[in-house]
């Protein structure tokens, strides 16, 4: 990118400054952030079109609400991170802009209003989430602050983890155990920010640990096994993840951490045979878990054989999944349009299942554009990692990004049966404040990594 | 680092490789599959969103769509609903749709391929899409003849056009009210179902072309013709008068129905047996023709074979195979002879029609939101089941049982009516069947009439087919011959 910038350049005056061409990346951030903002805008009014008929200010005031706060954002990222990528910010609004859509079309079918409305909230949410976004990005100047907090960061992520297991703190929503209530607010899904601590101690904990871990050990079969006590922390992250299986129940979080550290061990030491351990261990222990837990072997048995009469209408069968199926199949190639289809006959079409009502109304070509656009946030986080020159950075940047992927994965994936339904939210799109709040903190983490790599001087050009 | 950063990479495009398909799959490959899935309630709610087509009986509806205020939008009402509840059937929010409601199903949403074009001018225009009206081919006077004729009977009446095949009149009863079928309340209907589900009278099923039953003596028309048809007899050709048969090979015994021989004299003819229909020289017959040549010729009237008028017809059926005594039996129609009241329409039909074998149809005319025809049903030959000299030699010999034989309930002053009735028995105990079928004016043929009652007509054992089934026919042809 430089290389090309300084041919294009203009030789002789002042060729370092132009080099950087700093406000050139945020103007394009301008621009972008606008586009989307259009989009947003325009998908609520097609919402009140399509489904109400007619045009209803409140949540377009609402919306218009939160264009400012994304731009005050902007603003911020002019003052604190002039080099940041200027892709991030509008496919995060966008994606957020799409959810708060088609959340709102749902509530029009089921005819809420006012703070029983899960778009008012969610619009809410995504004001607090912007809010932390910015905070982050204020507080946080340079990324390797994060690095001397490394054990704090994994025993933050530990106990908010593991925090819904605290009696009369816990609440249990559709077998789950992975929500507290805070106050009359709500409830509130803590291993969401876990997921973010949880990336900074790996990526921390790898980095000073490496050597010891991907150095020593004995060759078999070609490939160079660890020592036994260089075992300690996969087994301890194996131990978290089945805890979460067993105690908390909730499948999709538990693949998700550890896939997360599975994908960090690997980068950092550049041994497949922590991967095929890894692998090893987890579905061993997936495939005990089948056997002898009733959900999980239920989420099994919907995958295989969703569409049998008895399999959809057993007790937590098919039934929901299906429901998703039939609403995409409704959705065809173009969809129905905006407010135009039926995804509330979906159970929770707004969380778990909003793929399905977006697939519905917007069709395979909006899915499609979905998939492209977490597909670049996640390249956008990738790219920091290749650029990066410190390994925490680096390491950071990818676990942050992939730990999207994989979420979008899993949920995406168990919606149209790739793989066993698990509940998980779809990143910025789905109904779910601590969510919200995850994802946008990510995205500020990503903007800090970004700007960083850009504003170094690179040593070797 | 980046050397794994990079295989990293492409996991994560593989993950999204499997995303993309997958959905390409649900949405694009799976997407007709899932929308038929008969638990797909959207693609039931989209059925509604149309105003579903009207069912026309000489232009005015007997089943149209009301504007409803809820989900559904529009409410599905039949008029004079168990008079015409076996043509309509019913088109329920829970459930498969019956009868020309389910056969006719494409053209009513609107979604059948001659409408395709009507459809995306509806689009270009943005007027709400409408579906298609069904004209039936149902004479209002005819059915309402046949439905009061047939009185509190278990049975049907089946009315045809013999020239074209048109289906006239049209009644099974017991019947049902369709209006509580498709009520917007799931549970209402499904208790409403369940009751006429276990109605042992089975008030669901359209007896007209859905109910097998043996025919009896009325089969003995398709056994002439097979006789007529061989060259090998004429109405004169003579079988010893016996007073019991036991074919060869059994011991089982053959008695005509009154008993004693079948009139006086040491032979009888093949005329004299069909007009007093008695059963030994027809089991004598039988077995001189084989089961073979019988079949033949009830094949060409339309047994063992398929038919939709659209709705799907139930198959009647000659056996195949048979020894000598169960030939016998089948001669007059009885073994495992089975047959609706729609074929028997059709092989009076065909002896009225010269012998042509015309395909039953109940549908005239499919009509555009605009009253255009989209598509108009001409009548289709199936084919010649007798050539036109044995066609009217078997009318003569069936006016001559109406006149003077054993059908002599159906005669009408002033107008040649050729008939057969039957008795059939549906084992040792239970109740007969009771059948008529003929046409009228015999000259020229007008209407072809079938009459089925089931259960004896509540007389068990000691009804007969010219004590009750007879003067249905005699009403229902007299209403429709004054009109």
């Amino acid at each position: 990118m430089s290389k090309a910038s300084a041919l294009t350049a203009r030789p002789t005056t002042e060729p370092v400054r132009r080099l950087r061409l700093p406000q050139k990346l945020r103007n394009l951030e301008l621009f972008l952030l606008l586009i989307a903002c259009f989009i947003n805008a325009s998908a609520v009014v097609l919402v009140q079109l399509g489904a109400l008929g007619e045009l209803d200010p409140t949540l377009v005031l609402l919306g218009a609400g939160l264009s400012v706060l994304v731009i005050s954002l902007h603003v911020v990222l002019r003052f604190v991170a002039r080099d940041a990528d200027p892709f991030i910010l509008p496919i995060a609004t966008v994606l957020n802009g799409i959810g708060i859509a088609m959340i709102y079309r749902i509530d029009i079918a089921d005819k809420e209003s006012g703070w029983a409305s899960a778009a008012v909230r969610q619009t809410v949410w995504s004001a607090l989430a912007i809010f932390c976004a910015i905070v982050v990005l204020l507080v946080i100047r340079n990324h390797r602050v994060l690095f001397r907090y490394t054990y704090i960061a994994g025993l933050v992520g530990v106990v908010l983890l593991f925090l819904p297991l605290v009696p009369g703190l816990g609440q249990e929503i559709s077998g789950a155990r992975v929500w507290i209530r805070v106050g009359s607010f709500g409830t509130f899904q803590p291993g969401e920010i876990a997921k973010i601590a949880l990336a900074v101690f790996f990526a921390g904990y790898l980095v000073r640990n490496r050597d010891s871990l991907s150095m020593v050990g004995k060759k078999f079969l070609g490939a160079r096994f660890p020592r036994f006590r260089d075992l300690g922390p996969i087994l301890v992250v194996w131990a978290l993840s089945m805890s979460v299986i067993i105690f908390q129940r909730d499948l999709g979080t538990a693949l998700l951490y550890f896939g997360l550290f599975l994908v960090m061990l690997y980068l950092a030491t550049g041994r497949l045979s922590w991967v095929i351990m890894g692998l090893g261990l987890f579905l061993g222990g997936a495939l005990v878990a089948s056997q002898t837990l009733n959900y999980v072997n239920g989420r099994f048995t919907n995958w295989l054989d969703a569409l049998n009469p008895a399999v959809y209408n057993a007790d937590g069968g098919s039934f929901q999944l299906v429901q998703g199926l039939f609403g995409l199949a409704k959705g065809g190639l173009l969809g129905t349009g905006w407010g135009q289809g039926r995804p509330e006959i979906t159970p929770v079409p707004q969380s778990d299942y909003i793929i399905a009502s977006l697939g519905e109304e917007l069709g395979l070509a909006g899915i499609f554009a979905i998939l492209a656009l977490y597909l670049l946030f996640v390249a956008r986080g990738f790219r920091i990692g290749f650029a990066g020159q410190d390994d925490f950075g680096k390491l950071l940047a990818v676990g942050l990004a992939f730990v999207v992927a994989l979420q979008c994965f899993i949920v995406i994936g168990g919606v149209t049966r790739v793989i066993p339904l698990t509940g998980l939210t779809t990143p910025f799109l789905a109904a779910g404040g601590s969510s919200l709040v995850a994802n946008w903190i990510i995205a500020a983490l990503l903007l800090r990594l970004s700007d960083t790599v850009r504003n170094q001087p690179r040593l070797v050009v | 680092m980046n050397r794994e950063l990079k295989r990293v990479s492409i996991v994560v495009m593989l993950m999204f490789a499997a995303l993309l398909s997958s959905t390409s799959i649900v949405q694009a490959f799976q997407a007709d599959n899932l929308s038929a899935d008969p638990r797909n309630t959207r693609t039931l709610y989209d059925s509604y969103q149309v105003e579903r087509g009207a069912i026309l009986v000489a232009g005015e509806p007997i089943a149209q769509s009301m504007p409803a205020d809820d989900d559904f939008k529009f409410l599905r009402t039949y008029t004079n609903p168990e008079l015409y509840a076996p043509i309509t059937g019913y088109f329920p929010v829970n459930g498969e749709p019956t009868g020309l409601e389910f056969a006719l199903n494409a053209e009513l949403t609107g979604t059948s391929n001659s409408q395709f074009f009507d459809k995306i001018s509806a689009v270009v225009t943005g007027q709400d899409p409408k579906g298609a009206a069904a004209e039936v081919t149902i004479d209002p006077v005819a059915q309402q003849a046949a439905w009061d004729a047939l009185g509190e009977y278990t049975g049907s009446v089946v009315v045809t056009e013999p020239a074209t095949g048109r289906i006239l009149a049209m009644v099974s009863k017991p019947s049902f009210n369709p209006n509580l079928l498709t009520v917007h309340n799931n549970a209402e209907v499904t208790t409403t179902y369940e009751a006429l589900l276990a109605n042992e009278n089975d008030p669901l099923i359209n007896r007209a072309i859905n109910s097998l039953n043996p025919p009896g003596s009325v089969f003995k028309l398709v056994v002439t013709t097979a006789a007529l048809e061989s060259g090998k007899y004429t109405p004169e050709s003579t079988f010893p008068n016996l007073d019991v048969y036991v074919a060869p090979g059994t011991t089982s015994r053959i008695e005509n129905s009154s008993g004693g021989t079948c009139g006086a004299g040491e032979t009888v003819t093949l005329a004299t047996a069909l007009r007093l229909s008695c059963n030994i020289p027809f089991a004598e017959l039988g077995v001189e023709l084989g089961d073979t040549a019988i079949r033949e010729t009830a094949e060409k009237f339309g047994f063992n074979g398929k038919l939709s008028i659209p709705m799907s017809v139930s198959e009647s059926v000659f056996p195949r195979g048979l020894d000598d005594p169960q030939t016998a039996q089948s001669a007059f129609g009885q073994y495992e002879v089975r047959t609706t009241p729609l074929q028997m329409a059709m092989v009076s039909g065909a002896i009225a029609n010269g012998g042509v074998v015309m395909a039953p149809n109940l549908v005239q005319e499919i009509l555009a939101p605009n009253l255009s025809a989209i598509e108009t049903f001409e009548p289709v030959e199936l084919g010649r089941a007798m050539s036109a000299e044995t066609a009217a030699t078997l009318s003569a010999m069936m006016v001559n049982g109406v006149q003077d034989g054993a059908a002599s309930n159906a005669r009408i002053d002033g107008v040649d009516v050729a008939g057969k009735t039957g008795t059939a028995q549906n084992g040792s105990t239970d109740p007969y069947t009771l059948w008529f079928t003929g046409f009228a004016p015999a000259i020229d043929p007008q209407y072809a009439i079938t009459v089925l009652i089931e259960d004896g007509g509540g007389m068990g054992q000691t009804g007969f087919g010219n004590k009750l089934a007879a003067p249905v026919a005699k009403a229902v042809l007299e209403a429709v011959l004054n009109k």
